[in-house]
């Protein structure tokens, strides 16, 4: 992986030129490249199998061992959220939204990040007894407590169901435009990525195929024309033929 | 999504016809004082093959004998000095077993190099009984204290080892990479996943642990000993006092009992974030 040449001008969170990845004799990605402003909210929509993981997981420096040339160049302080929320079981909620930190108000602020997700007064419960929707929310709290510039995250809200997922849905939006991180989220669902996203950037063949900014007013609604103009637009891009949602 | 859905009334679970309640697949909840029950039984018909006269003084003397025979070895002092000796051995072979396995599995389960070097020895080792090792560890350092203490702490050292080992080595490799992600110092990492990660493992070892250090304290303490419990069963023996010995075995029976409990006592506080099947 390229070195964090720490280049950025502060208005570019990430730049990935000439990136390329293979398993084996598998090439996934192929001098893909990518600009991310600081505070820009971008969804990476793809085919599945298409290498969204894998480009997700080249930018949070967790592909050691994966072959593989380009630049990749990122802020030092990004985080990740998981498709899974990722806690530990053996760690109560709050000692894992403030997992790594040191400093003596590292409690105060993953107390505030809790709250900041709905979440206060759990603080001593175990991971095991939140539901599948509060577990990701503690993720986030994790993800968010460090104010991260890059937030990387691979389908974050895939495992939950739909009414939660609409939920989650609202307080990203609401964390991002108070934290304003750079965004990557990584998803296969086009609706989820033209509510949230300023920008969609569609992978296909190992490059970004797609790459289209969300002009619309928020809060977003599936019923406004151009909503479902830049849906149907990108589900033609992922070959689907699209249908009245 | 249509507001009905969020709205509609729950219907009251008393108000749905009565229905054949559903099986359920776990043992249900934990009896109170179940751990005494089978004990009780033991005892009991033990009591009544005695006043029956089904068992012969000779052959197993009566509960009540034990009990008279018990008192006045307290009031001797014997009881109990043979009892703080023998704690000790085994105390001091399971501290040093338990310390001397966990840091040995630490380092084969972090390191390929520690694993490729430590645990081919420590398998073969484990396929020789520690009891069987016992007259070379004589030859080499006599029949003392130390011998004994040895003798004891390889027996633990091998149940610690083998279930931290395996502890370390099942942890989700989805664990390591969110320390990867969240960038933990390797310090952090070690006690924030690594060790808790661990630890069911390690207490699980602990509690064979526990039992191999009597095992082994009985052994070495049967072998030229001058003191302990061991020793005070050997010489009931050549004397012919069945009701010595028995005292000897109950004390040893409820010392294993007691560890076993302290250990799981443990265990529970210790994994209280766990949900299983027992629960
Ligand atoms: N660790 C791996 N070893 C081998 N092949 C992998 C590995 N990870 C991903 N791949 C392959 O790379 C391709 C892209 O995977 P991924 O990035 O996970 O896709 P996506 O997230 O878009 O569904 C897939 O064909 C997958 O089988
Ligand atoms: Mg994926």
């Amino acid at each position: 992986m390229a070195a964090h040449a720490g280049g950025l001008t502060a208005t570019r969170a990430v730049r990935v030129q000439g990136l390329a990845r293979a398993f084996g004799t598998r090439t996934v990605l192929n001098g893909l490249d990518l600009e991310i402003r600081a505070g820009e909210f971008v969804a990476l929509l793809g085919r599945s199998g298409s290498g969204k993981s894998t480009l997700l997981r080249a930018l949070a420096g967790l592909d050691r061992g994966v072959s593989g040339a380009g630049l990749v160049d990122v802020p030092e302080n990004s985080s990740v959220v998981f498709q899974d929320a990722r806690l530990l079981p053996w760690q109560r909620v709050l000692d894992n939204v403030v997992l790594g930190m040191s400093g003596s108000d590292a409690d105060a602020r993953g107390r505030a990040a809790l709250a900041e997700v709905g979440l206060a007064g759990r603080e001593r419960a175990w991971p095991s007894e939140l539901s599948g929707g509060e577990q990701q929310r503690v993720a986030l709290a994790r993800a968010l407590v460090s104010e991260p510039h890059l937030l990387l995250a691979d389908e974050p809200f895939g495992a939950l169901d739909a009414l939660t997922r609409l939920r989650m849905h609202e307080l990203l939006r609401e964390l991002c435009d108070r934290h304003h991180p750079a965004v990557l989220l990584v998803t296969h669902d086009v609706d989820e990525a033209v509510t949230l996203a300023d920008r969609v950037v569609l992978l296909d063949d190992g490059r970004v195929a797609v790459d289209l900014a969300i002009d619309l007013p928020n809060p977003r609604s599936h019923r406004q024309p151009q909503f479902l103009a830049y849906r149907e637009s990108l589900l033609r891009s992922l070959g689907v033929t699209p249908t009245e949602g | 999504m249509t507001a009905s859905v969020l709205v509609r009334p729950r219907t009251k679970a008393d108000a749905a016809p009565a229905r054949k309640a559903r099986r359920r697949l776990g043992p249900g909840r934990p009896l109170r004082f179940g751990a005494a029950v089978g004990p009780l039984v033991l005892l009991a018909l033990w009591s009544i093959g005695s006043a029956a006269g089904w068992l012969d003084s000779r052959t197993l003397s009566a509960p009540w004998t034990v009990v008279t025979t018990a008192r006045n070895l307290i009031a001797e002092g014997r009881l109990q000095d043979n009892l703080i000796v023998s704690a000790q051995r085994a105390g001091l072979g399971l501290l040093l077993g338990v310390l001397v396995g966990t840091m040995v599995a630490l380092v084969s389960g972090l390191s390929r190099w520690g694993e490729a070097i430590l645990d081919g020895p420590i398998q073969i080792k484990r396929a020789v009984p520690s009891v069987a090792l016992i007259p070379l560890l004589i030859l080499w350092l006599g029949i003392g204290e130390e011998m004994k203490v040895i003798t004891i702490a390889l027996g633990v050292f091998v149940p610690v080892y083998i279930h931290t080992h395996n502890g370390l080595r099942t942890i989700d490799s989805r664990y390591v990479e969110l320390g990867e992600a969240l960038r933990l110092r390797p310090a952090v990492f070690l006690r924030r996943i690594v060790l808790p990660g661990a630890l069911p493992g390690f207490l699980l070892g602990l509690r064979f642990a526990v039992v191999a250090a009597w095992l082994s304290l009985v052994v070495v303490e049967q072998i030229n000993s001058t003191s302990g419990i061991g020793y005070m069963m050997e010489l009931a023996r050549q004397y012919g006092q069945t009701d010595v010995i028995i005292v000897g075995l109950v004390l040893y029976g409820l010392l294993g009992l007691l560890s076993d409990g302290a250990v799981r006592f443990v265990q529970r506080r210790a994994l209280s974030w766990r949900r299983t099947l027992a629960d």
